[in-house]
């Protein structure tokens, strides 16, 4: 149980030097923590046979090494990832098979083993995780505890600082405080529209009915992005944190997630959090011996793209087809059941506790002027370091495409990169050096929305990636606006008549012209966002639209009508 | 195939009961329950989806509007294993399209169809997450990544591996447990 913060605090000095070992990275030592990743990615390529295997064989050698599982690295590529304490020694691809061998040298004999340690081609093996590039140019803060700690165990979270947020909130900061501490931290939503969140705490704060509600946005919809997923996976408490702190900000006493069924073990992973949080006492009556009661509970998503908008989300909440109604009034002012409620994204919650454990000021310290603090994204498609990535924001996509992730495979050409999902547009080659943030994204005629970043190559045809989108936007369309139901529709007919060479001219001129219209007139952000990706390609890849139509060619040669 | 005996589907409604009790009419309680008639008895038939309006006193209508609004759910009976090409960009750029050509081709059934003998069932899903590792299937719950169309052949052949390791453990005289039963909670 933890009654106050001394009980938090006695957790941490307890576990202080487990936890500061795998801080201190780049000195070899007698190991004595081996951190397996148990990541999708990872448990995809065998890491819970590698998990078994290294029990087994420290049993068998009668060693004094602890096993630990982890979240998400990010390097989901290089699964399965073994990490060895002290140093951090980074291995992967590591298989069943291996683990003798591993175990037999490096754990016993205090030999890292050559040749399961990263390596580019053509020089010498990295021993440690920081030196290996992909992690380099990385600021992992968000994600600092995902591949750190057990995700599954609450008193690995509470001894790297967890609840500490919550514990000075509670016994320092009034809610307005609170509120003020969030809103100068300049945080904005990273669920898309990146609006401040100070703010709309401060509008749930302000209405007057009770009672109120938080309720975290798990639904993380764009096919392609996977970030809140490592966060649920990695570090689940830090959201359950977060959403208790703005319980307390505003006033609510319940809060829901609502988690996407796609992600069984994200899940899990909240099912536990929040089970040993109730246990623990840090949810429930009377938290750290305050006055703030506050409990929360999980609501599955069911596949529906749509249900990630935050008025679709709370109609899905209340087991309503999820569609989407016209704002406002807005979910701070009549929410769940009619009542005020903060919707908030994933991510943007897991940053709350690091602002007010570490201060608005460390918090605005990082970014750009107007988009403060790091953003995660996934990176995707054609590049050799597919992942998961933290980044200060203004970092260019040069440095995301290239210095972390590795190029495009084989010595293709880069032609873009698609961000924002199916609400997005793209970034051509020819403009990677702009800084990321989120009105550098806007004037590109793209969005930030929730981080995910596909890379497209010469191999891929932007006529069919963007008929793609359409086609997506307009299967999830919930249909009852007609602007949405009918316009994207026919958007997609005239791109699958230049697909396969039936197309005029004039078609581009119907295409721009429809994209405008739907994208003034849907009642939700889904059909108001889905012509994005239409306007952003046309304006920078209108000569490949025109080879399809006048050349009936398509030059990446993807689309098979027009293979000759 | 003999998938459901009585006894087993009896179990499955009071499992079924006590869940609707506990998440009737709270936020998202419809569609957990659902999930769990789901996981139960496979997909959603009408029987269910009745049992459930009734339980629940919602109209029938609202839960068939909700079983069918959500991809997720499914209410045809699925194969055995069910194989799931996922759909989403980072997939689709690493050209998912092909494999799920293989596997229609490999299996003789389109997208959405069951085998003719009850073992495969074919169906795209969105995306589930482990884009790093495009293009990505699942089986059943597990899930296989960098699957590209030359190893379509060798998913398939590790299902029918999995069902005659299945066919040779079976004891004639004992019932093995059926599939919902290992999933289900320990009894009161
Ligand atoms: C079609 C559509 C889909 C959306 N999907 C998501 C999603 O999957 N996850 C998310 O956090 N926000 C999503 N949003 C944004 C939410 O409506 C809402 O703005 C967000 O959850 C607010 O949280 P934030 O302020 O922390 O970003 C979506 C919006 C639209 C229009
Ligand atoms: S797009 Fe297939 S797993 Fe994300």
């Amino acid at each position: 149980m933890y009654r106050s913060a001394a009980d938090l605090n006695a957790t941490k000095e307890r576990l202080r030097p487990v936890l500061e070992e795998r801080l201190q990275e780049g000195q070899l030592g007698r190991p004595t923590q081996v951190l397996v990743c148990t990541g999708v990615g990872c448990i995809s390529a065998g890491s819970q046979e590698v998990l078994a295997a290294l029990k087994r064989a420290i049993k068998d050698h009668g060693l004094d090494v602890t096993v630990t599982h982890t979240g998400c690295h990010g390097y989901c590529k290089m699964g399965p990832l073994v990490v060895v304490y002290p140093g951090g020694v980074f291995y992967r691809h590591v298989t069943p098979d291996e683990v003798p061998r591993l175990v037999q040298q490096h754990l016993v004999g205090g030999e890292p083993v050559q040749d399961l340690l990263y390596r580019e081609p053509g020089r010498n093996p990295v021993l440690f995780a920081r030196d290996v590039p992909f992690f380099r140019k990385q600021k992992r803060i968000v994600l600092a505890n995902a591949g750190l700690i057990n995700p599954e165990n609450i008193d690995e979270y509470v001894a790297h600082d967890g609840y500490a947020a919550l514990a000075r909130v509670l016994a320092e900061y009034s809610p307005e405080e609170v509120i003020d501490v969030v809103t100068r931290s300049g945080l904005r939503g990273r669920g898309g529209a990146g609006f401040l969140t100070g703010k709309k705490w401060a509008f749930a704060r302000a209405a007057e009915a009770h009672p109120k509600y938080i309720v975290c946005n798990a639904d993380e919809g764009d096919p392609g992005a996977f970030m809140d997923r490592a966060i649920l996976e990695g570090d689940p408490h830090a959201v359950l944190e977060g959403m208790l702190i703005a319980g307390y900000a505003v006033g609510a006493s319940e809060g829901w997630i609502y988690v996407r069924a796609e992600y069984p073990l994200a899940v899990r992973r909240l099912e536990i959090a929040v089970r040993q949080a109730r246990q623990a006492g840090l949810l429930g009556k009377n938290i750290l011996g305050s006055k703030f009661d506050f409990d929360i509970d999980l609501c599955l998503g069911a596949g529906a793209f749509v249900c990630g908008e935050e008025t679709a989300l709370l109609r899905s909440a209340m087991g309503e087809r999820g569609e989407p109604r016209p704002r406002p009034p807005y979910p701070a002012e009549a929410g769940l059941y009619g009542k005020p409620t903060i919707i908030n994204n994933v991510e943007t919650l897991a940053n709350i506790p690091l602002i007010l454990r570490r201060g608005w000021e460390w918090f605005a310290g990082i970014g750009t002027e107007r988009s403060k603090g790091t953003k995660i994204f996934s990176i995707a498609g054609q590049i050799n370091n597919t992942g998961l990535i933290e980044v200060p924001m203004g970092t260019s996509m040069r440095t995301i495409v290239y210095d972390i992730g590795g190029g495009v495979p084989a010595g293709r050409r880069l032609k873009a990169v698609q961000t924002g999902g199916p609400s997005g547009g793209c970034v051509p080659a020819d403009l990677l050096d702009v800084p990321i943030d989120y009105e550098s994204l806007a004037d590109l005629g793209t969005i930030m929305g929730s981080g995910g970043l596909i890379v497209l190559d010469e191999t891929n045809c932007m006529v069919d990636i963007t008929k793609f989108y359409l086609t997506f936007a307009g299967e999830e369309s919930c249909g009852q606006c007609t602007p949405c139901r009918v316009g994207i529709h026919r958007m997609v007919e005239i791109l699958e008549r230049i697909t396969s060479g039936r197309a005029q001219e004039e078609d581009l001129r119907e295409l721009e012209d429809l994209a405008h219209d739907v994208r003034e007139t849907s009642l939700c952000g889904l059909g108001q966002t889905a012509p994005n990706v239409v306007l952003s390609t046309l304006r920078y890849f209108r000569s490949e639209y025109l080879a399809h139509i006048r050349d009936r060619r398509c030059p990446a040669g993807v689309c098979k009508p027009l293979l000759h | 195939m003999d998938r459901r005996r009585p006894s087993g589907q009896e179990r499955n409604y009071l499992i079924l009961d006590k869940f609707i009790e506990r998440y009737r009419g709270r936020p998202g309680g419809l569609v957990r329950i659902l999930f769990k008639a789901q996981e139960l008895f496979g997909y959603l038939s009408p029987e269910v989806q009745t049992y459930v309006a009734e339980k629940t006193g919602l109209p029938a209508s609202h839960i068939y509007g909700v079983a069918t609004f959500y991809s997720r759910f499914i209410t045809e009976p699925p194969g055995k294993y069910s194989i799931g090409v996922c759909t989403g960009t980072a997939c689709y750029v690493k050209n998912a399209q092909a494999v799920l050509d293989r596997f229609q081709a490999a299996l003789g059934v389109k997208e959405g169809e069951t085998t003719p003998d009850g073992m495969f069932s074919l169906r795209t899903t969105r995306c589930v997450g482990a884009c790093s590792l495009a293009p990505v299937v699942t089986v059943n719950d597990d899930m296989v990544g960098e699957v590209t169309p030359d190893k379509v052949a060798d998913v398939i052949r590790r299902c029918r591996e999995a069902e005659a390791e299945e066919e040779t453990e079976r004891v004639p005289e004992r019932r093995r447990p059926e599939r919902d039963e290992r999933a289900a909670p320990p009894g009161p």
